[in-house]
């Protein structure tokens, strides 16, 4: 072991073996070691979600089906919202690369640039997770369930032959006026119409809408059209059972309410540990700014801030593949 | 042989700092992963778009690939971007080996009871 000696040691930071195991200061092994049992924590869930998907015997809804909105449009647009913050995770992911590596050459001003723009890139994700949220729990029109079993006519002449319990879909503008008037708000009625029934709300805003057509199989498959008289038919056959969007209860997404529930569960705590990085990210963020590690000569704490960060990018790119493709 | 893992003059580590030409030739291979990223991501979105769930062959080369492109992408975000690459071989066996170990087992045994009521790994959809 020649040219041990020829390097100077300071004492106070070696560990009680007179090395440093792994060749990695205390902090980052400290850090990499806590990264793993939350990894574990993130797999265990994912893996359970997993488990409760393959020995579900319903339909498990598809993603690209769930997830097509975007804010302000009004039409199909699979997946790109996903797609989009995924992107934003893995660019806060890259600028912080570089605030590390601008530690290291002990650039103040260039890791003050990266970090700052990995923090507002943050805020970006979290920002559109706060929609994604909003969207699941508001959901896109709601369904009913059928009181009885009805053969219909779909609009592209498929003939269905639908089951006691099934789902029907309610479009946007109808499913809208009708979750006030299923829970009995006052202003709302159930009119006829030229066509066949709409809901009006009488008031300040008068609002209505015609129920111009139904869907079936929204989320599970390729998913059909029912107008005119069929969906009248369905119509009547509905059952007191209504599901508008997603909460902890109920959730027209899917017959089983783990899917809500995965999903909340899952992407919420991811966000979590998004927002506690964000938080974090700020903090060291001052601390670059008043020169505690210019004092320090080193930029460390940066790298440790970093593979938390990182790891946040890494369980996202699983969530998306497991939540969103699979 | 030099010691590289003694604390000296604030430096903690390996790499701890470097020039800026070293820097610029890691700066180049951060843009060279944020691409690869990019276009994985890309692609897993388009045939996301592309290819519809059903119950064929096609659907689960889709599905497989789906889970391959992303254990890639996991590579380049741990290896690359969390530095593990570049660390001690020890220090990347002892992260990486106990986790494919618990999480492996789990997986194994969390979805083949799973799928026991359905006898059949081929039925997966």
């Amino acid at each position: 072991m020649g040219g041990e000696a020829t390097k100077s040691i300071a004492k106070d930071v070696l560990w009680g073996g007179g090395r440093s195991p792994f060749s990695v200061s205390y902090g980052k092994m400290m850090m990499w070691y806590f990264l793993v049992s939350d990894a574990l924590t993130f797999g265990g869930l994912l893996t359970a979600y997993g488990f409760v998907r393959a020995s579900s015997t319903d339909a498990w809804p598809i993603g690209e089906q769930v997830f097509r909105a975007l804010p302000g449009l009004d039409g199909e647009y699979p997946l790109i919202y996903v797609a989009l913050m995924t992107f934003i995770l893995i660019v806060s992911s890259v600028t912080m690369v570089l605030a590390v590596e601008a530690g290291h050459r002990n650039d103040k001003s260039g890791v003050i640039r990266w970090l700052g723009l990995t923090i507002i890139g943050g805020f970006f994700f979290l920002g559109s997770q706060a929609w994604e949220w909003s969207h699941f729990i508001h959901g896109s029109g709601g369904s009913f369930l059928l009181a009885e079993n009805v053969t219909v006519t779909a609009d592209d002449g498929e003939v269905f032959n639908l089951s006691k319990g099934d789902p029907v879909f309610m479009d946007h503008h109808f499913g809208h006026l009708a979750e006030p008037w299923i829970e009995g708000e006052p202003n709302f009625s159930l009119v006829e119409s030229d066509h066949g029934i709409k809901l009006v709300e009488i008031g300040e805003h008068s609002h209505e809408a015609e129920l111009h057509a139904l869907t079936l199989n929204k989320y599970v498959e390729n998913e059909s059209f029912v107008s005119g008289d069929e969906a009248m038919k369905l119509w009547n056959s509905r059952s007191g059972t209504f599901a508008f969007g997603a909460n902890m209860h109920d959730n027209e997404y899917a017959i089983q309410q783990a899917y809500a529930n995965f999903f909340f569960f899952i992407t919420g705590f991811h966000g979590f540990h998004v927002f506690s990085g964000v938080v974090i990210n700020i903090i060291i963020f001052i601390m670059v700014i008043q020169g505690v590690f210019e004092r320090r000569k080193h930029y460390e704490m940066v790298e440790k801030i970093g593979l938390y960060w990182h790891f946040v990018d890494l369980v996202w790119v699983f969530v998306f593949t497991f939540f969103y493709l699979v | 042989m030099e010691r590289d893992d003694l604390i000296v003059n604030d430096s903690y580590a390996l790499n701890s700092s470097h020039s800026e030409e070293e820097g610029a030739k890691i700066r180049k291979n951060v843009w060279k992963v944020t691409g690869i990223l990019t276009l994985l991501t890309t692609v897993e979105v388009l045939m996301g778009i592309y290819f519809k769930r059903s119950e064929t062959f096609t659907w689960t080369m889709i599905k497989w690939s789906f889970i391959i492109l992303t254990l890639v992408k996991a590579a380049y975000i741990v290896f690359e971007f969390m530095h593990l690459g570049h660390e001690r071989s020890n220090l990347k066996k002892v992260i990486i080996a106990p986790y494919m170990l618990f999480i492996g087992y789990l997986i194994f045994i969390a979805i083949s009871e799973g799928f026991g009521h359905l006898g059949n790994f081929n039925t997966l959809h």
